[in-house]
């Protein structure tokens, strides 16, 4: 198939060649995009100057003078825009990390109870997936707050359990336990013990390979796990120390807080996003075929091993990829705080330090990387874990 | 001889029969099943019967103020009271009947498409989307023709988030499939740009789109020309949505075999016409339930022009529960808000399923 390009060809026709063509259609397109671009900075350049506006990054230093309802890190109002940013960022992450955590356990839980041959349960599973997954996520956080939360009675009026826990409209207050001298003893103890149960793990692992016996590992794992802390608890004192919520004038001193906001938003995406997920688990658990199961049961496999050595392996793969863009869904709902004001990432950097500030471009170019970023990581992170766990074809 | 007579049939055994034996079946097969079954049933009891006493048996449905409610159920009197607002937002009260007509003309004159037998559906359906769009802007924005002009800012309820998701999906269908080509082309350059466009937008969340198109949008453009909100927001959805259409088409093209491809070629067909009579019919075809779903998430994630001040259906609600004459009537708000955006949501799954199973012709790969 030489031919076309040896034969010298007729004059005329080089705009038919199907080469030239290509090389022709990619140049234009470079040049439309660079011209585009080109235009548009022009523009901003122009509206820029008439406006008075700086670019670049020097406000990231400035103060930033306003207060932050909940930060994981040490803020005030005199810290800078800078650490505002990294305020909102893990704001974000925490919300997204509880959300998913959250979400694939009630995910799993629901997915599991929709093909349940109990038929009350399967009929509650399937009501619940069609109901939650067809109301808007800001619906849900609407509701959860300004309905919910924000309804909750006052501090002074506050729903408590056994004195420790309080629920009431500035949030859920708990103890928070702060670590004592004899902290590093307790959690040596613990590193110790973890160690010893996966030596102990590994060795029965070579041993049944080698020999066929079996040696049940919580028979020593447990002891060992209680034993060992319980010793340091024993011998040097208690580790922690629990700082409990008190009722002081209007609001609750001490202790932890989660403030609506988080809860609201946390509620909400958990509970959309475990109806996505169940139907992902369901159909994965669908896709393993039935014969499986009976060739697992032939072969004298008990049912929970059959479901932990040969169904769930096998629903894993055809779970894991639409599991992944649940997660990358959940993460950028998280930024749907905007709406009720939890200060994640979009609502603190993208509204409050864009409205004072009005640096407009850098402050959507910073966010929208950010959220690039988290996207690309959790894209990589399951799609590794679904390189371990995909089939190895002999 | 003897003669046997056969004695009738036992009846079955009274456990494995009727409603005995569909219990024993379905609900207490095992001691396990059992337990389940007892704990679904008393969650059921726990929410199904306060929430009915809530939402029908103690609610109030007519009124005029917030003072006749007051059996301490559901105050229904509040949406009723509101329904103007939630659909047609700020809309000229006088001039709402220029949005029922263009609702109706939609219904009327969409119903054909979904008679099978309808012919020349296609010629029917392209002449539909083009005459449509300009008679509903005609009919909702007005201006020349006879119909005073009321401008988007006026625009607001169910009208503007049916006006959204149907732009939206409009604008990112076509602009998606060209995404979608550009992804499977053979010139490099090319499929880095849709490769980078696609990614981009797929990676960040539609908030940052609409804070984007909402700032970001008048400082791209040159002096004098400007958008207004609305404008601003379709832009951002439609780019954010066609990402997603454009992988949705990718599946599609995907799915059709190499010999399709192959097949068009060696009849003669350049590009434009194996991809526009060959491919695309059958691509589109198998991801059509994908792209109801797109539409789906579409219409959902059309609340969130509430970050920008536009007044959708949801930020009309959550205007009206701030009016102090109908204070704490959030719940109300919000749930008939979820029954709305269920209702579409809902339908239109299930209408996704239903093609599913009409359009299954046993070509998917």
């Amino acid at each position: 198939m030489q031919t076309s390009a040896n034969v010298p060809r007729p004059a005329g026709s080089v705009w038919t060649d199907p080469k030239v063509r290509a090389w022709l259609f990619q140049i234009l397109a470079v040049i439309a995009i660079v011209a585009l671009g080109w235009f548009l900075f022009d523009n901003t350049q122009t509206n820029l100057a008439k406006r008075g506006i700086t670019s670049g990054f020097s406000f990231l230093n400035n103060s930033a003078g306003f207060g932050i309802a909940q930060h994981l890190i040490d803020y005030n109002e005199s810290h800078t825009y800078g650490r505002v940013f990294f305020v909102g960022l893990l704001n974000t992450l925490l919300v997204s990390v509880i959300g998913i955590v959250l979400a694939t356990l009630l995910g799993f839980i629901l997915g599991v109870a929709r093909l349940s041959p109990n038929w009350l349960i399967s009929k509650l599973a399937t009501i619940y997936i069609e109901t939650f997954r067809n109301i808007p996520p800001l619906l849900q956080i609407f509701f959860w707050y300004f309905a919910v939360m924000l309804s909750l009675p006052g501090p002074r009026a506050s729903m408590g359990v056994a004195e420790t826990f309080f629920l009431n409209s500035r949030g859920l207050y708990m103890p928070a336990p702060s670590p004592t001298d004899s902290f590093a003893t307790f959690f040596g103890a613990i590193v110790v013990a973890i160690i010893g149960v996966v030596l102990l793990a590994r060795w029965s692992k070579a041993r049944f390979e080698a020999t066929g016996k079996f040696f049940p590992i919580s028979l020593g794992a447990v002891p060992l796990l209680l034993i060992l802390p319980g010793l340091a608890v024993l011998l040097t004192g208690n580790p922690l120390q629990w700082s409990m919520p008190e009722l002081t004038g209007f609001n609750f001193k001490g202790g932890w807080v989660l403030i609506p906001e988080l809860m609201a938003l946390t509620l909400a995406l958990t509970i959309y996003t475990a109806a996505f997920i169940a139907e992902n688990v369901r159909s994965g658990i669908m896709a393993v075929s039935h014969g499986q199961t009976e060739a697992a049961r032939s072969l004298g496999l008990p049912a929970g091993k059959t479901l932990r050595l040969v169904i769930i392996p096998q629903a894993l793969r055809v779970i894991i990829p639409p599991l992944t863009s649940q997660y990358l869904n959940l993460a950028k709902n998280s930024s749907l705080a905007a709406g009720i004001g939890y200060p994640d990432m979009v609502s603190l950097f993208a509204g409050t330090v864009l409205n004072q500030t009005g640096q407009a471009i850098e402050v959507i170019a910073i966010t929208m990387s950010v959220y690039l970023a988290i996207s690309i990581s959790i894209s990589m992170l399951m799609n590794w874990y679904n390189k371990r766990i995909a089939l190895i074809e002999r | 001889m003897q003669i046997h007579t056969f004695k009738p049939d036992m009846p079955p055994p009274l456990l494995s029969v009727g409603v005995l034996g569909w219990l024993r079946a379905n609900l207490f097969s095992s001691w396990f099943n059992s337990l389940l079954t007892l704990f679904a049933a008393y969650l059921v009891w726990l929410i199904i019967p306060p929430l009915i006493q809530w939402a029908l048996l103690d609610a109030d449905w007519v009124g005029t103020t917030r003072e006749d409610c007051t059996s301490g159920g559901a105050c229904w009197v509040f949406v009723q009271q509101r329904i103007g607002q939630f659909m047609y937002g700020f809309y000229p009260t006088e001039l709402r009947w220029r949005v029922n007509t263009s609702l109706w003309l939609a219904v009327i004159g969409a119903a054909p498409l979904f008679i099978p037998q309808m012919p020349r559906k296609a010629l029917y359906g392209l002449s539909f989307l083009v005459v449509y769009p300009l008679l509903a802007y005609w009919l909702l924005h007005g201006g020349f023709f006879g119909l005073a002009t009321v401008p988007t800012s006026q625009w607001g309820g169910l009208m503007l988030t049916l006006v959204i998701a149907a732009v939206g999906i409009a604008g990112a269908l076509p602009l998606g499939i060209l995404l979608a080509l550009g992804r499977r082309s053979n010139m490099p350059a090319i499929r880095v740009i849709c490769v980078t466009f696609i990614e981009f937008w797929r990676g960040v969340p539609l908030i940052t789109v609409l804070f984007m198109s909402s700032v970001m949008l008048p400082l791209f453009l040159p002096e004098g020309l400007s958008f207004d909100k609305l404008m601003r927001a379709l832009i951002g959805v439609i780019l954010f949505q066609s990402a997603y259409i454009a992988e949705v088409v990718r599946g599609g093209l995907q799915a059709i075999p190499k010999g399709q491809y192959e097949a068009a070629a060696a009849m003669g067909l350049g590009y434009w016409r194996m991809m526009g009579l060959v491919i695309l019919p059958q691509a589109l075809k198998l991801v059509i339930p994908g792209i109801v779903n797109t539409f789906i998430a579409l219409f959902k994630d059309t609340s969130l022009v509430i970050i920008i001040g536009l007044f959708d259906l949801l930020n009309s609600i959550k205007q009206a529960t701030t009016d102090p004459a109908w204070l704490g009537m959030a719940t109300e708000g919000y749930v008939f808000a979820a029954l709305i955006f269920w209702i579409f949501c809902f339908g239109m799954s299930r209408y996704s399923q239903h093609l599913e199973r009409k359009l299954d012709t046993g070509h998917k790969r």
